[in-house]
């Protein structure tokens, strides 16, 4: 991984930029926000080491959901399009060997999950699901149809802009993070009120992914560009210094 | 003035009701992969004391979240950790310290085969109390909560603990303590709100 200093701690994270824990129009918030102030200390070995996971993990079609789930011959409907970015950290240095996983609704706006009830039909060869592990340089790329919009129970017509989820591991279990990723251009966005839980047009944005033509594979498929950010750690030589000095 | 700081973490959302569909898909009857991530912690025989460790997240009302997703991560029985990052010896290769639990979609438990972890040292070089990290994620958690299981029957090293002791409110400290139940297992149950609160970090 990418951090020269494997022992410096993490830099503490921005809690007047994250969320809080509860945001009352979205409404499962207000019995699952804790209460109590978070307790704070420094990070330790508990936190700022992660577990590991190789490119042995990853099939051929991990990073492929119009084929992941398909029937031999067949592919998922909707419009196919190319996610692709960088994670980085705070430091702006790259993350690499990350494992990224992430879900999403089908075109129709619809999830594979027994839960889920929305009268959107079930596409045959989507499954919903894909991982992926970052390069030496922190980037990463998948293929994937867009996502629809789709209507949930919270206020009586709330909607949720079509999103992609992600779940992203660092190389310090303090780094945990799972988010989301909107598409540039959605009415839906300013609506909704998960995107409202984010305290600033800044934070939107860094959950806007934006079309990149220049990724774009003619007469095949459009890309859109995310990148991530993860947890940096602390970069001072005073901090790791050779006692003595 | 100049700027100062890099760059922004990105902003965390909810996992929302269908994490298990990227998580962990078998669990959601999506059977590409292989075996879930972190579903086994033990990739052959272990040292030290192997555990069971189980509990339920419950919210403010008293119900238990049945769409939770729970992760630990921890050291093995001699305090080292299966990580690129762990610089002072070699970890267990048989354990990965390393699991993944959906809440049980009709009962809302988790739950973790593993082991007791040893003893990992604070920054100052103190030794903390054998604990576990656990992270949780859930629909109407817009940010993963951080906290860690403890062990009750480590009343001698949880005194010492670094962390337990700058606890301003030491009555909740048992909420950070897994109690030992029959056949080798320990529970360490989470309440969102309520008495009972669980102590959550920010680490």
């Amino acid at each position: 991984m990418a951090n020269n200093k494997p022992n410096a701690g993490f830099i503490a994270r921005d809690r007047a930029w994250q969320p809080d824990a509860l945001t009352p129009s979205y409404k499962t918030t207000v019995k699952r926000s804790p209460q109590a102030a978070l307790i704070s200390f420094p990070s330790t070995l508990s936190e700022e080491t992660s577990p590991v996971f190789g490119q042995d993990i990853l099939g051929p079609l991990d990073n492929d959901l119009i084929l992941n789930f398909a029937q031999p011959g067949e592919s998922a409907i909707g419009p196919r399009i190319i996610v692709h970015g960088r994670v980085l950290d705070q430091n702006a240095r790259p993350v690499s060997g990350a494992l990224l996983e992430f879900w999403q609704a089908n075109a129709g706006g619809r999830y594979r999950h027994r839960k889920e009830g929305y009268l959107a039909e079930l596409d045959p060869n989507f499954g919903g699901c894909g991982r992926t592990i970052t390069d030496e340089d922190g980037s990463y790329e998948f293929r994937t149809i867009l996502p629809g919009p789709y209507p949930w129970p919270n206020g009586v017509n709330d909607w949720r802009p079509g999103h992609i989820h992600f779940s992203l591991f660092g190389d310090g279990f303090a780094q945990r993070l799972i988010t989301q990723m909107y598409f540039e251009g959605d009415p839906l966005i300013p609506l909704c009120p998960i995107v409202g839980v984010l305290k600033s047009q800044a934070a939107v944005d860094a959950l806007t992914a934006r079309l990149d033509m220049s990724r774009n594979i003619p007469m095949d498929a459009r890309a859109y560009r995310f990148d991530m950010v993860l947890r940096g750690r602390r970069q001072t030589y005073f901090e790791n210094r050779v006692e003595g000095l | 003035m100049q700027r100062v700081g890099g760059l922004k973490e990105s902003p965390s959302q909810t996992a929302g009701p269908y994490v298990h569909i990227g998580c962990t898909p078998n669990f959601a009857d999506i059977s590409i992969y292989g075996a879930d991530l972190g579903a086994q912690m033990k990739t052959g025989p272990v040292q030290g004391q192997e555990i069971t460790l189980k509990g339920t997240v419950f919210d403010g009302t008293g119900a238990a979240l049945k769409d939770a997703m729970v992760e630990i991560w921890q050291a093995d029985a001699a305090g080292l950790f299966n990580s690129v990052n762990e610089i002072r010896g070699q970890a267990d290769p048989n354990f990965t310290g390393w699991g993944r639990s959906p809440s049980d979609m009709n009962s809302g438990e988790f739950a973790f085969e593993t082991v007791k972890p040893g003893q990992v040292p604070f920054p100052d070089g103190r030794l903390q109390a054998p604990h576990i990290s656990v992270w949780i994620v859930a629909r109407g958690l817009n940010i993963g909560l951080q906290t860690r299981a403890y062990f009750e029957d480590e009343a001698e090293a949880n005194a010492a603990d670094p962390v337990l002791s700058r606890i301003e409110h030491q009555s909740r400290v048992p909420t950070l303590l897994a109690r030992r139940e029959s056949g080798g297992s320990y529970r360490f149950d989470v309440h969102l709100q309520g008495p009972l609160e669980t102590i959550f970090f920010d680490v």
